[in-house]
């Protein structure tokens, strides 16, 4: 889980990884204002599954694209990202037309943001 | 380029998926670290221990800033606990090393304790032996915060750092047996908070009350350190260095310790070994499961059933 950017406000994105360790998920927590290099190299060396990309600020068109394209450089890209957070609606095909597999918006229920990795993020050791 | 040969050129990727494989127990991890034995044994183990909130992560971030400065390339593994309910883990410690995520001369994981006690993971060891085989000067381990009875670090590290913060008290003779005794190094976290000097005399009485065991050997130091302001962590890896020195400086005690160190690990393996292949032996054919019914109706105690099911495993040597 990583929130990129300046934006400060981390609840949402700890609620999320409280959600998933719940569900018997290992979530590597890469905290505050990371830069989409600072976030592939910590999905690379902690070997993950998905990451998760936090935003409420506003810059997501750049800096999650941005991690979707560090991830393709570095042979990385079987790692699934999924974004969370505040966006305008149109902004969200866009994003994933440019590789985010989904967008999660505030008022999801957290069974289903659970529920839909868990259908569509393959571990890999199976 | 095979697995191995990633490794040992430092591929990053190739490291952090094996590890990934060992965690995950993939039988052809184990193939691989047979491979990359003859490369490991040159990198320097520090082990991090201490309760949980004393300052582990903040204190490695540190370290590997003055390792790096002085051109040590660093392999960092941090443990912290798996939910007993759910299976699952938020691995936290990452968050305060973040700064030297983007420095190729650092490797930092995170892993989960995955039900195992001890203060590490099943996968440590040979972790380390991974991080060691790529080519890291140093591998800093941070256990999950214990308490009394986490101490596998020992077996692993060269040199075991015990952190504490001021204010424990009676934790602190509660805290005697077990890590306090074997510390190498003691470092009085937060030392700007009440009671720091009151911490440091109680840790030194107690390593004066069991003077013979420190006479003709290592004393171990206790220093005062605020971490998160980079206080007091330079002398904490001088100590380290010293430590290394006077464990290099007799061939007959670094043997001993060696040979300790190889002993304890392969009667570990072999354990873990047997005890994973009889048991998925027995639930395979079912042989467990009848046993447990047995149990469970009272027609057998446990300790016949477990009698029958060992005696009936062939020996090795057996035909």
């Amino acid at each position: 889980m990583a929130k990129p950017g300046l934006d400060g406000h981390d609840r949402g994105a700890r609620i999320i990884a409280r959600a998933y360790r719940d569900a018997g998920f290992e979530v590597v927590y890469s905290g505050l204002h990371q830069t989409p290099e600072e976030i592939v190299q910590a999905a690379i060396q902690e070997d993950v599954d998905m990451i998760g990309l936090s935003s409420l600020a506003g810059a997501h068109m750049y800096l999650f694209p941005r991690v979707v394209e560090l991830l393709k450089e570095k042979g990385a890209d079987d790692i699934v990202v999924c974004g969370g957070g505040i966006f305008p609606e149109e902004d969200i095909p866009q994003l994933k037309k440019t590789g985010i597999k989904e967008i999660f918006t505030p008022g999801t229920p957290l069974t289903e943001v659970v529920k839909w990795v868990k259908e569509n993020v393959e571990p890999r050791s199976s | 380029m095979s697995i191995t040969d990633k490794i040992v050129a430092g591929d990053i990727r190739a490291v952090a998926r094996l590890i990934r494989d060992i965690d995950d127990m993939v039988p052809e991890a184990r193939e691989v670290l047979k491979d990359l034995y003859p490369f490991t044994g040159r990198a320097y183990v520090v082990g991090v221990t201490g309760a949980p909130g004393v300052g582990k992560s903040t204190l490695v971030d540190q370290m590997l800033t003055h390792l790096r400065k002085a051109e040590k390339t660093v392999g960092v593994l941090a443990v912290d606990p798996t939910s007993p309910f759910s299976g699952g883990a938020i691995l936290g410690d990452r968050v305060r090393m973040q700064r030297h995520s983007m420095d190729e001369g650092v490797f930092i994981r995170s892993m989960a304790t995955r039900g195992y006690f001890g203060g590490l993971t099943q996968s440590t060891k040979s972790a380390i032996d991974v991080l060691d085989a790529m080519g890291k000067d140093y591998i800093l381990v941070e256990t999950v915060g214990v308490g009394q009875d986490e101490i596998d670090i020992v077996r692993s590290a060269d040199t075991t750092l015990i952190v504490l913060i001021p204010g424990m008290g009676d934790d602190i003779q509660a805290l005697k047996a077990g890590i306090l005794e074997v510390g190498d190094i003691f470092v009085i976290n937060k030392a700007d908070r009440e009671g720091a000097d009151r911490t440091v005399s109680d840790i030194r009485l107690m390593i004066e009350m069991d003077q013979k065991r420190y006479e003709n050997g290592w004393k171990p130091p206790i220093l005062t350190a605020q971490a998160v302001f980079d206080k007091g962590v330079k002398e904490i890896l001088d100590e380290v260095e010293k430590h290394a020195t006077y464990l290099r400086s007799s061939t007959e005690r670094q043997s001993g310790i060696k040979y300790e160190k190889v002993r304890s690990e392969l009667s570990e393996m072999i354990k873990d070994k047997i005890v994973r292949d009889v048991l998925s032996d027995l639930i395979q054919s079912g042989e467990f499961e009848d046993a447990v019914q047995l149990v469970l109706q009272r027609k057998l105690d446990p300790y016949t059933a477990c009698d029958n099911i060992v005696s009936k495993k062939p020996k090795p040597g057996d035909k």
